[in-house]
């Protein structure tokens, strides 16, 4: 059921960039630029809805899409606080986006576009049920789902870093399905360049 | 068709002892293997020793499948002397046979205790472990780092003082080296950490997570989870972080690889068609193949005995974590203890695992052919411990 769901996103997207790349002058994204560099901020914000799948290849969907490096934010400010009320929640085992939390991608992809000098880091967190690797890798399938949206949103993913907590840092240390809910969540720290 | 030619040769060569050499070693086999959680323990009785020596004795002998009892029902017969140096001796109650007769000194008592259970072992064809080491992850506050300790959990001492969450510690097979996950540097990478230099090197720190290293049973490669390519997926490269291989291509996340003691497969907890499952993959890649767990629910953490046999792992069922085992091949399995996270010693037959009590964790052995568990000691200035890796 939930495969079928992904894989109807996927055939959406694919289509969507099909017609893109049918239709249009070939973009510039097929170009790789080094991390952090992806994105010129003099760039005005993409308006037609067809640019918002232009920045991932048809192919990151299927295979995934590539990491930024480790110290492509070195030395950024972090700020936790501006999304905070964007923490993004999930189902039990599950690093799938529900469509009742797609706002809170929107919001966070409307902060980065607005301000086209910043960055975020994605964390991905799980509830203590599951064991421990298990929930580390889980956790960073939730950061990465969650740069996925950003991505099919328009936002450059050498925007976006993504770090798994797995069970390591619950916001509630309760043992009930109320604390376990709060647990399963992506947060979205703001990064913005050293001045 | 070639064994029909192996034994015309044999019969040529005046080798007519051969054909039933056949059935006699496939029996050998068989009575080998043990039933896990059901088979009887080896009773042996104890007399002369107290104190230290003998708590330390019987626990010794209890994580290895032995069980206590008076001198008339056990098969062997342990006495000896802790006054002082250690003294012990075993006898075969039946053929009264002397198994060991040993004096022990230097070193701690405690040791002397280990190394006279070693013996012992050693002189019933067994693998011993009371020697052994294991690594594990130490929660204090917020923070986890990674120490060492006796297999009983005795003499611990910190390996990491990174202040940050340090995990899933893999040690290298026959060395004094760790590798494990630090997220030392805001942002978690596996550390090579050789532990008789005490120098430490980064090993994986590609973008996004680096996580679950596990080093495969001859040191020369290490499989583990990175995210780089955007999918939480399976990688293994040369022990020197050369030759960096992806195996899976999943959009789900994939976990805690382990290898097979040939080192030819690489097992791994997987969800294949919104299932999770223990899954199995050649170490130089190929098909991902399921192993049956008998409709366990939620499995992960597989570890592979040594032997090649067994293949432990976690079940869930709810909040609730147990520890399975299963024949390697798949079948069915067997669930033994509430536990979590198990890691084989190198004898095939016991392992370490964490128990969780309210969210916190204690370490404990299991005699997987009994059953028979029991927790090892808790080390000072920590409140939970989990995630134990046993040197082998």
């Amino acid at each position: 059921m939930k495969l079928a769901k992904f894989a109807n996103l996927l055939m959406f997207a694919l289509i969507l960039a099909v017609a893109v790349s049918g239709c249009r002058k070939r973009p510039g994204y097929l170009t790789p630029l080094p991390a952090g560099m992806t994105h010129n901020p003099g760039d005005a914000p993409p308006s037609s809805p067809f640019d918002d799948t232009s920045k991932i290849k048809p192919n990151d969907l299927l295979t995934g899409i590539k990491s930024n490096d480790p110290g492509a934010h070195n030395g950024w400010a972090e700020d936790p606080n501006t999304f905070k009320s964007e923490t993004v929640h999930f189902e039990y085992d599950s690093s799938v986006v529900r469509s009742g939390e797609k706002s809170k991608v929107a919001a966070v992809a409307a902060h980065l576009k607005a301000d086209p000098s910043t960055a975020v880091r994605i964390e991905g967190h799980c509830d203590e049920r599951g064991t421990d690797e298990y929930n580390r890798s889980l956790g960073e399938r939730r950061a990465l789902a969650l740069r996925e949206e950003l991505a099919r949103l328009g936002i450059d993913p050498g925007r976006v870093d993504t770090i798994s907590y797995g069970r390591d840092r619950p916001v509630d240390t309760g043992h009930s399905e109320a604390s376990h809910r709060k647990n399963r969540r992506g947060e979205f720290v703001l990064l913005t360049p050293p001045k | 068709m070639k064994k029909k030619l192996l034994i015309a040769i044999c019969l040529a060569a005046g080798l007519l002892a051969l054909p039933t050499t056949g059935p006699a070693q496939e029996e050998l086999t068989i009575s080998r293997d043990f039933s896990p959680g059901n088979t009887k323990p080896i009773w042996v009785s104890i007399s002369g020793f107290t104190g230290e020596a003998l708590q330390v004795l019987q626990f010794d002998l209890y994580v290895q499948g032995f069980g206590f009892t008076n001198a008339d029902g056990a098969q062997y017969l342990i006495s000896g002397s802790s006054n002082g140096n250690f003294q012990g001796r075993v006898t075969d109650r039946i053929s009264k046979h002397s198994l060991i007769s040993k004096a022990y000194a230097g070193s701690s008592s405690r040791r002397q205790v280990h190394a006279f259970v070693d013996d012992f072992i050693v002189a019933l064809s067994r693998k011993p472990i009371a020697q052994t080491k294991i690594a594990f992850k130490a929660e204090a506050g917020a923070n986890s780092e990674i120490y060492i300790a006796d297999f009983d959990g005795h003499s611990a001492q910190g390996v990491t003082k990174d202040n940050t969450i340090v995990a899933a510690p893999s040690w290298v097979p026959g060395r004094l080296a760790l590798y494990y996950t630090s997220y030392k540097m805001n942002h978690a990478d596996i550390f090579y950490h050789d532990l008789s230099t005490g120098a430490r090197r980064t090993f994986a720190r590609y973008g996004g997570s680096n996580m679950s290293p596990s080093v495969s049973p001859d040191g020369s490669r290490v499989a583990m989870i990175l995210s780089k390519d955007g999918w939480t997926d399976l990688y293994v490269c040369n022990a020197d972080g050369t030759g960096l291989k992806r195996l899976t291509t999943s959009p789900q996340d994939e976990s805690s690889p382990c290898w097979s003691p040939d080192g030819k497969w690489i097992c791994f907890a997987a969800k294949e068609k919104e299932h999770r499952a223990l899954c199995k993959i050649s170490a130089s890649g190929g098909k991902i193949q399921q192993i049956s767990t008998g409709g366990m629910s939620l499995p992960s953490e597989p570890d592979w005995s040594s032997d090649g046999k067994w293949i432990a792992f976690t079940v869930q069922h709810g909040g609730d974590f147990q520890i399975c085992v299963v024949p390697a091949a798949g079948g069915t399995a067997t669930q033994l203890v509430e536990g979590e996270d198990p890691s084989w010693a190198p004898n095939s037959r016991t392992l370490a695992y964490a128990r969780r009590e309210g969210g916190r964790y204690t370490l404990g052995l299991l005699d997987v052919p009994t059953n028979q568990h029991k927790d090892i000691s808790r080390i000072a200035g920590s409140n939970s411990q989990s995630q134990p890796s046993w040197a082998r």
